[in-house]
Formats: C-alpha cells, structure tokens, sequence
C-alpha cells in the first residue's frame, strides 16, 4: 500500500531526474535573462517595479536585474544569491558570475544526459577550477611597485569595468575619476567616504569629482554665505525643544502664567545650549537633527552658519573629512575636537543650491557629483560607477591584474583543457565541458556585439597556442586584438570570485537530487 | 441527479456497516426530488426515518406513498424538540458544525425544503458525512472515501506505518556517504536550503504523516544524542521496517519481530564493543581527531577543505575541552559566518567575534589590553517598573530636572570610566547624549549585543556581566588582549573582534563562502565535526567506517541467529540483512555495483578475519578502513542501532492508528 500522503497539504517534491531537470532549467533561464548584458555591447533591461507608482529601472547590472526579480525556482535563487555576494565582495562581474554558473550547468546537464553521474562530474569541475586558477595566478601582473604603471592599470580597468556600461561614451573622464576618488582613499575600501551626489541637468561630461566635501543642504537665512577658515562644530543632539529623559517626567501646571514661565525656561535653556555651543569658538555648526526657528536664529545673530539636518552618512562624512568629532554634549567646550576646513561657500549646480566645504584636512573623503539627462540615467550612472569604485579599490588592496575581453577566460580555458588530456577517467569529460562553458563568455561577448562568435573563438584559441599570447576579441573592431595594446584590463580578484562562486554554486545545484517545497506560507494581504 | 444518488446510495453502503441502534431516526428527505430515493432505499433497510419539510402539505406524501415512519414541520420548533442534534458538515465553508436542531433548520432555510438529517451513529460522529448543495441549491451527503478514513486496524496498520517509515527512509537513502547528493529544501517563506544532513532535511521538510514524524524524531534524537549520524539512523530504520515487511507477510506476529529485533541489537551492540578501537591522542597529537572529523566532513559539500575544516573543528573543541572531566561545553564554541570571500579563509578565532560594529563611528577601532565593562542596563535613564509620574510645575523643577539627567549621564560614563574600563559592551542601546560622552571620555563601547553572546564575552575575558552601573568593580571588568574592529567587503559590513581573552575557553570558528546557502551548510557540517570530536574525547573508542562495522555487526548478528530457538530466529536474520542496507546504499551512491560490491567486501571480511573492510567509496584502492583512515565513533554508531531498532519496535507494535479526521 502506497503512501499517498507524507508531506503536509500543498508541500511538493521532486525527485532524481526531474528535480535535476527543474534546477537546471531554472539556473539556465536566469543566466539567459541576464546574458545578453554582458559584454560592451550587451543591452539595458527595464525594470518596472510592481509597487506603487511603478517606477522604472533601467540597467545593465547583473545584481540589480536578478534582485528585483520574484524568483519561485529554488536553484535560480542560488544564482542569484551569488550574483548578489559578487556585488557586495568585489562589486562588479556580477553578470559574468550567473553566467558561468549557467553555462557549466548547461554543460553537466549534456553529461548528465550521458549517464555522468553527477558526483564524478563535480570532482571533474573542481580540479578545473583549480588548474584555472593557477593559469591565471601565473599569468597576472602586479604593478604595485611602480606607481606609475599601476595608476595606468587602474585606469585601464576602470575603463573596462565602465565600457559595459551607460558611461562608455564618456569612459575615459569617469575612469580618471573613479580612480581619483579611490586613490584618495589611501587602501581603504570603505566606498562609504566617496559621497555621489545626483543632480539632473546637463550632461554627463559635465559629472566632476570634487575635492572638498558638499553637503546638499541649504544656508540658513540671514548667515554668512561664505566663510574663511572655518571651525566646524559636528552634533547630533536636539535643537527644537530639549525632550526631558527622564522616565515619566510630564509638565503640570495649573495657570497660563506658568505655561508661559516654563516656555520661558525651555527657551532659556535653549538659549544657554546654543550658547554652549557658540562658545566652542566656532563659525559653522552641522547637526544631524532639525534646528528650529528659534535656535537658527541665534546661530544667524552671532554670526554662524547653521546647518541642519544632514543626514547620518553625511554627518559621518563630514565628521571625517574635516576631522572633527560627532558631538552630543557641550560641556566641555576645550577637549571637544573641531573640525576645519579653509572655506565653506554655497554653490550652485544646475539649479540647486549646495554647501561646498573646500581645503579640507583629511584628504580621505571626496563628492563626485554626477550630472545627467534624466534621473534614470543619473541612476544608472551612479551604479556603473559604483562598480567602477568597488573594483579599484579591491583592486588597490590586491594589486594583481589580469588583461580583459575574454582573455582570461581563453588562458583558463587552454589550461583546463591541457588537464582534461592528462586526466584518465571519466572526469576529464566533466574537465573539457569546464573549458567549454570558460570559452561560452567570450562568445557571449562576442554575439551581443554581433560578432560571429563561432569564427572569433577559433581564431582566438589558435592565437591562444601561441604562448604569451595576449589576444582578445576587441569589439570595437570586431576582430581579435591585442588586449595589451588596447589596453583592457581586469582585476584578477574580481575574475578569481567569478570562477570560484560560480563553481562553488554549480556544485551546489548538481548535488541535488530531490527538492521539497514546502507550502507557502498563506498571506492575507496578497488576495 | 445521478451523482447525487451516488452519494446518496454511497452513504447508506456506509451507515449499513454500523449497528444501528433502533430508534435513531435515520433520515433524508426532500420529498418528490431525491428525498423519496433515499427513503425508499432507508426502509430497504430497515431504517426508522423521519422526514423533516417545510411543507406541511407533504406529509401525507411521505407517509402513505414512501412510507417513512414520521414526518415533522421544520417550521414548528415545538415538534423538533425531540431531536436534540444532528451534524451537518457545510462542505464550503470547511468548518464543522454541530448545531442544535433548529438552528440547523435556520441554517438552510434558503433552500426551500430540507432535508437532511444525519443521525448520529458510531461511525458518522467524527464527522465523515458533510452536507453539499449542488449548483441547484439541492442538498445532498458527501461521505469521505473508504480509503480516506482515519482509523487502520491490524496488518494494514503496521503495512502503512512501515511503508511510511520506508518512505521517509527513501528520500535519505541518496545523501548517505561521501558520494551522497544533497536535498534542496524551500521553506513556505521561499528561503532555498541545501543540505545533505539528514536531521535538517527532515525537519525542514513539512511531513505531515504520523509514522514520518516519529522517523523525524528519530533523527533529531540522533542529532541531539551524537550529532552526527543522523541520515544514517533513519536509512538503518527504513532498512528495518523494511525487512520486518516481509516477516509479517510470512505471518510472523509483530510482538515477536520486535523481539528478535531487540536481540539483534543487543547482539550487534556487543559486538560493535569488541571490535572497538580504543584510540589514543593527546593534546599534542591531534592529527587522529581531525582523521575522524575528515571521515564526518567528507560527505558533505565542504569536502574541497575538510581537512582545513576538521583541523578547526578539532582545534575549537581542544580548546573548550575539560580533558580531566571528558567533557565538553560545545556552548563555548561559537560558529558564526558572513557571506563573501572563499571557504578557504574560514578560520578559528581564540576569542570572540560579534557581528556588531562601535556605537560612535570615530571611537578607536582597535583597543589593546581591553578592560571590558559587560553590561545589561542601558545608558539611559532608569524607568522604574512601579508607575509613577515627575510633574513639573515650576521653572525650577524644570532645571532641576534636568540637571539631574545631565548628572545622571555623566555619572553613568564616570562610573565605567572609574573602574578602569576601556570598553563597555551592552545589551541595550544608548543615548545619543550618552553615546557621546562615552567618546568623548574616550571610552569606546558597543551596544545591542545579544544575551548568548555578552554570556560568550563574559566566559572569554573572564568578566562579570552587570545589570547595574552601581554594581560595577574593577573586579568584575572581563580582560583581552586585543579587540579590534574589521570591515568586509564593499559593503558597510564591519565585525568586533575580541581576542586573546583572559580565559581562552571560549572559541569562535568564523566561517566565509561564496553565498547564504553555503555559510548555513557548513555551519552545519561543522556543527557535525565538532560533536564528532566531543565524542571522542568523551569515549575514545572507535569504530571504522565506510560501512565495515556495519557489514561486521551484520555476520555477528547472522552467526549468532542459529542459536536462537524459536520464530525470534528469524527476526535476527532480518536485522542482519536490515544492517547491510547501509554498505548497500554507500556501494549504490558510490555509483558502485551495491550486490556485487557487498558480498565480495563480506567475504574478505570472513575470510581474513577483518573487520575493518568496507566500501571504497573514494576509489582509492584498498577496502581496510584502517588503511583509509576512516573512522567514526563508538558511541555514534551504537546509538545509532540503539535507536533505529528501538523506533521500529514502537512502530511494529501498533495495530490501530486513530489520527483525527481532518479537512
């Protein structure tokens, strides 16, 4: 007698050929979908958001894509979680990830379909991973020792990073920019520092690199508009009225005169806080929280600029940049550290006014503003360059460099094959489809170019027998080129990621044989 | 019409079956439709019926021409007075119904003449019947299937409970062994798990099925007990059930199986004692502990650095060990992960790691010879639990007020501060006013860190935690040589590190990996190793793997069957056979040929006196275990028999299942 109910009502499963055939089908769809952004010509997708007033995205970022999308396939949502780990670890390749993953699942599902067991598979794909990862270890370039060239390489793989994406027109102006803002860093990665400021109007050469800090807020009325060595108070404490803490405290009174006299007080005590903070000595105080009336303008009277409700980042910023310290108490005016900086002016960019702090301290932080068509651009923009961020400064941690367009892929694939030949076993089956699936990105770049892939690939790997050979397809010309010469370059650790995750996640998805569902859980609001 | 006459005739197949008892009324009517069919058929049997309308008109109807035996008004309470109840089950709103007469009668008073009344008989009161109304407003029985019922007596109890347990045992049957494929499970709230550990499968996977849930428990009592070993219990239960099928087929009573099981178990669980290794390592030689973590780790996706992975595990549970006492407190051993970077970069921190970053973004990120402040109260001022109320009703009340609170900050920080302090970890949050006084004293501190965690902090520097600022004393200040703050990846992610405590007992291994899934499984997996070493230091017998001690029991079990008089024989034998599915299922998810392999690795166990040969499953040539350095624990596997027979045995031994009846 057959057990015709083990799971709970509407749980589902799946089992052995079938659970293999629905994760790959759904793996394969997502790498599919986002496919066709690969590469310098790869195409936008539009996202239109099913919230309210469907707003629309337009993008060619792999993460953003796969992030707004509703995904039900248990084996896409591995995809896309890596795509995601790719994005916050190093940044950018989070298309190139998925589709790896795609094309090797792709592959072991030929080999599955050649009664390759799965597991004999895996262990095929993991020594070509690794034999991969050494080609490309001995083939990379660290230029952290002359200064020069690595400044070049970082350029060049800014330009790359940024040639996929909207700003290719104009790659050349953002890449110095990008790598600008990450020098200033000095090896941090914290891409907390480098403040994007999007403003509509104009056009995208017009995007600049600044480096002071701006806050976009605006001057109070009736304060200095400019102001020369400025000190420079940071707070995050209240300036409407000062809430009283303690717990159950209310006011009770039981005349208007004593409404008035607390009002009073409250003033009063106001009064004494501002004056608190005015004795510090100085002459631009930023607060996190709103400023009221009443304080703004005794800041206005004694001369100082007041700033007010800057946001947490912002205030963080600012903190940093002008090498002042977040203050909430004003007690001890002589050990609270100000921050300085040669000139707070306000600006204008475009139609908006902003505050402009120049001659900072810590050179560390630094704005970019970016200007733009339209705010889906200036989205877009912002996107692209902060892949370009993420990159450099990865790439100023781990100096190694890799050139670009599909070169690494044809190194790692000749060196993968070169092990399928000396392997005995049926792993080397599962070996050579590694190779395979490396060669399928060049090709992917080539077709969404619309190149003749099939001929560009060959000519590629023939170019690549040649040793040191420094071929790619160029997709400018359309034909194989010197990466070298070109000057295309990637970072090493963001393809090392791309290789290992997407590894790592096909393994996952072959080891399963069976997928359970359980019921979704039932939402009331979703009828 | 003719479908409602189905159900119709189908409910009479039914009620037929219980003993009626005289003077229930057994109904239906809706006289001149369906109601004169079932009338008809009811005094076939001999029924007593009522036939209840609205009309009064169709009483002479129903008496003279169908000859029903009463016939009341619905609409005159009084004459329905007698009838205390009858169950009604509205099939669309899924709910059940027991209703006082009348009301019943309200409930379907749109549709013109009622009825069905139901009588309540043995069988019917849990429900079975349900009363549907066709597309016409006609109402007519539904009666669950035979099949549906909820109650199985006798053999066919114990042939469902078996082939439920076989096939819960089916399902994990692929994930055993080092070759063994993973389950992707997707919770109802979509999150995707993979995993090949059998206790998570089974508890992830929704069973709903009586007999499955016990095989769920089953396995998590493993993972309780031992922590490793808990796919294989549940294979070893299936292979039971299994075998014992097949016995009852022969007609053997349960009650006798089970007896035979006991022993066999008895017998293997001897048997598993004598071919125990005791197994010698000391704190300096450790490289036979991480061989045995190695044997856990290697079916699991980890695989590609078990070896990194075992050395951790191994190392992390050293480190907590009481080796005096044998004992282990896998509390003190904190798993923690963050997604990114490789699995290689997975490592073992002597200390703590919190994944919580400075309450003040420009405090000092790195703190050497910490002095830390462990506390539960938040810097905030106090709120008395007792209701109570500050009125201010003068100006001067108002400055003192808050005179006060300022008093109140500033002595809170002064207090940490005075006893030495150079860190404050709290469970709570902070002020901003507080906040900043703490940086601006030059006292870095971290807020909102969890209860299990501040437990971890005070253990490893060795701290008191305090719940209040008056109870605090330099004393009572945990120690560790560096604490320091690290940011990953591009994100804003940052981690406190907390290291080279006071009291290195207390270990944190930090996991890295490419994506979610991968962190939560060797999590997992490592959870696996580290019990697996808490079991050796607390019993240093091993046993050898890749099925040998299983293929061993199962000659034991086989030799000593013969001497048992009596059907028990039998049983032995079966468990005997029941103990070679787990070589079997190994050869089988090895992509080995299972028969071949097993009975070749059984002979060269017989005939070289070896107990440690087993299946290759990593194809490296040789069958001893020895060789292969594959070994599990003693106790794992003994509780593992212990276990898989003891759940058979409760399973053979009920004849009646009474689950209640859903919809």
């Amino acid at each position: 007698m057959a057990v015709d109910k083990l799971f709970k009502d509407e749980a589902t499963e799946e089992k052995g050929e079938r659970a293999r055939m629905a994760s790959f089908i759904g793996a394969m769809a997502i790498a599919d979908l986002v496919k066709t952004t690969l590469g310098p010509k790869g195409m936008d997708k539009i996202l239109q958001s099913t919230g309210r007033g469907h707003s629309v995205t337009v993008t060619n970022d792999g993460a953003t894509i796969l992030k707004s999308l509703h995904i039900d396939n248990p084996a896409a949502k591995v995809l896309v979680d890596i795509s995601k780990v790719q994005d916050d670890e190093v940044g950018d390749g989070t298309t190139s990830v998925v589709v790896l993953a795609g094309e090797l699942l792709r592959e072991a599902e030929k080999l599955v379909n050649s009664k390759i067991h799965p597991m004999t598979i895996i262990s095929g794909y993991r020594m070509a991973a690794e034999a991969a990862r050494n080609a490309l270890l001995e083939k990379v370039v660290d230029n952290k020792q002359d200064a020069e060239k690595f400044n070049a390489d970082l350029i060049k793989i800014a330009m790359t990073t940024l040639s996929s994406k909207i700003l290719s027109q104009d790659k050349e102006h953002f890449a110095k920019l990008a790598v600008d803002a990450v020098m200033r860093l000095k090896g941090s990665t914290n891409l907390e520092s480098i403040q994007i400021i999007k403003k509509p109007g104009g056009s995208l050469k017009d995007s600049f690199l600044d480096e002071g800090f701006i806050l976009d807020k605006k001057i109070g009325v009736g304060q200095p508009k400019r102001i020369e060595n400025a000190k420079i108070l940071v707070a995050n404490t209240a300036m409407d009225t000062d809430k009283v803490k303690i717990y159950g405290a209310r006011v009770r009174v039981d005349s208007m005169a004593k409404v008035a006299e607390i009002e009073g007080a409250e003033k009063e005590k106001m009064r004494e806080k501002v004056q608190k903070i005015i004795n510090h000595g100085i002459n631009c105080f930023v607060n996190r929280q709103l400023i009221y009336n009443f304080p703004e303008e005794l800041f206005a009277d004694s001369g100082v600029l007041a700033i007010e409700h800057a946001d947490f980042d912002g205030i963080e910023r600012l903190a940093l940049v002008t090498g002042g310290e977040i203050a909430s108490t004003f007690d001890n005016p002589e050990s609270v550290k100000l921050g300085h900086c040669k000139l707070i002016e306000e600006i204008m960019i475009g139609e908006d006014k902003l505050i402009h702090f120049s001659g900072v301290q810590m050179g560390q932080a630094c704005t970019i503003v970016l200007r733009g068509a339209s705010p889906h651009m200036l989205d877009e923009a912002e996107r692209s360059l902060h892949d370009a961020l993420c990159v450099l400064s990865q790439t100023v941690n781990d100096s190694r460099v890799l050139l670009g367009g599909g070169w690494p892929e044809m190194v790692m694939a000749k060196a993968v094959d070169e092990l399928a030949r000396r392997t005995p076993g049926k792993r080397s089956h599962a070996i050579e489809a590694f190779s395979r699936a490396l060669a399928a990105i060049p090709t992917t770049i080539a077709d969404n170019a619309g190149l003749d892939s099939a001929e560009l690939i060959a000519q590629l790997r023939a170019e690549h027998q040649k040793e040191e050979s420094s071929a790619g397809i160029d997709v400018i010309s359309g034909l194989v080129g010197n990466m070298a010469e070109l000057g295309i370059s990637e970072s090493f650790k963001v393809k090392q990621a791309v290789l290992l995750s997407a590894t790592e996640a096909a393994e996952m998805i072959l080891r399963v044989d069976e997928i359970i569902t359980c019921a979704p859980r039932q939402r009331e609001d979703r009828m | 019409m003719a479908s409602m006459s189905n159900a119709l005739i189908r409910s009479w197949d039914f009620t037929h079956f219980s003993p009626l008892v005289a003077g229930i009324f057994h109904t239906v009517a809706r006289l001149g439709g369906l109601g004169h069919v079932a009338v008809k058929f009811g005094k076939a049997f001999r029924l007593k019926f009522t036939v209840i309308s609205t009309s009064l008109k169709k009483e002479s109807e129903a008496i003279n021409k169908f000859g029903a035996d009463s016939f009341l008004v619905s609409s005159n309470p009084a004459q329905l007075k007698g009838i205390t109840r009858a169950e009604v089950l509205p099939a669309k709103t899924n709910l059940f119904f027991t209703l006082p007469f009348s009301k019943q009668i309200q409930y379907s008073d749109p549709v013109q003449d009622l009825i069905v009344l139901i009588p309540i008989t043995e069988h019917n009161k849990e429900g079975n019947m349900a009363l549907a109304f066709d597309e016409f407003g006609r109402p007519f029985i539904i009666l669950k299937e035979q099949e549906h019922k909820t109650r199985l007596r006798g053999l066919d109890a114990q042939k469902a409970n078996i082939s439920a347990g076989k096939a819960v045992a089916r399902i994990l049957r692929t994930s055993l062994g080092p070759k063994g494929m993973d389950k992707m499970l997707q919770s109802p709230d979509g999150d995707v798990t993979i995993t090949n550990d059998g206790a998570t499968i089974l508890e992830q996977m929704d069973v709903d099925n009586q007999i499955a849930k016990l095989m769920v428990e089953l396995s998590r009592s493993q993972d309780y007990e031992i922590g490793d070993g808990t796919t294989g219990v549940v294979v070893m239960a299936g292979a039971l059930l299994e075998q014992a099928e097949k016995l009852l087929e022969r007609g053997i009573h349960p009650i006798r199986i089970a007896e035979g099981y006991e022993m066999a178990s008895r017998i293997s669980f001897e048997h598993l004692e004598r071919i125990a290794h005791k197994f010698e390592f000391e704190a300096t030689n450790i490289e036979p502990l991480i061989q045995t973590c190695m044997t856990t780790l290697s079916s699991k996706i980890v695989n590609r650095c078990k070896r990194s992975l075992a050395e951790i595990a191994v190392k992390a549970v050293l480190a907590v060990a009481d080796l005096e006492r044998k004992d282990v407190n896998l509390d003190l051993v904190k798993v923690e992960g963050k997604v990114g970077g490789k699995l290689e970069d997975t490592e073992l921190i002597y200390g703590i790691v919190v994944d919580k970053d400075m309450s003040h973004p420009q405090m000092p990120k790195q703190i050497e010879d910490a002095k830390i402040a462990i506390l539960t109260c938040p810097f905030e001022p106090p709120k008395p639990k007792t209701k109570h109320k500050v009125d201010i009703d003068t100006v001067d009340k108002f400055q003192t007020l808050r005179q006060q609170e300022q008093q109140y900050f500033d002595d809170m920080v002064q207090k940490c501060k005075d006893v030495g302090a150079t860190l404050v970890i709290c469970q709570w949050g902070f002020d901003d006013e507080a906040n900043h006084l703490l940086m601006h004293r030059n006292l870095p501190a971290v807020r909102w860190v969890g209860g299990v965690e501040l437990e971890l902090i005070a253990i490893a520097t060795g701290g008191r935690i305090v719940p209040r600022f008056q109870e605090l004393t330099p004393e009572k200040l945990g120690r560790a040589g560096l604490v320091r703050e690290k940011s990953f990846g591009t994100t804003k992610d940052r981690m406190i590190y907390i290291e080279h405590c006071a009291n290195s007992r207390a270990v944190t291994i930090f996991i890295r990996g490419g994506n979610k899934m991968i962190i939560e499984e060797t999590k997992r997996s490592v959870h696996d190793a580290l019990c697996v070493a808490r079991n050796l230091i607390r019993n240093k017998s091993i046993v050898y793997g890749g099925g040998s001690a299983e293929i061993s029991c199962s000659l034991a079990a086989e030799a000593a069957a013969d001497k048992y008089p009596g059907v028990e024989q039998y049983a032995i034998r079966a468990f005997a056979d029941a103990l070679d599915a787990i070589p079997m299922a190994l050869a089988e998810n090895s992509g080995l040929q299972p028969i071949e392999t097993l009975s070749a690795v059984k002979s060269q166990q017989i005939k070289e006196n070896n107990p440690f040969c087993g299946i290759d499953c990593n194809d490296v040539g040789t069958n001893d275990m020895c060789e292969q350095n594959v070994f599990e624990s003693l106790i794992g596997k003994q509780q593992q028999i212990l276990l898989a027979t003891q759940v058979v045995k409760m399973i053979l031994k009920i004849d009646d299942v009474i689950a209640p009846s859903e919809y």
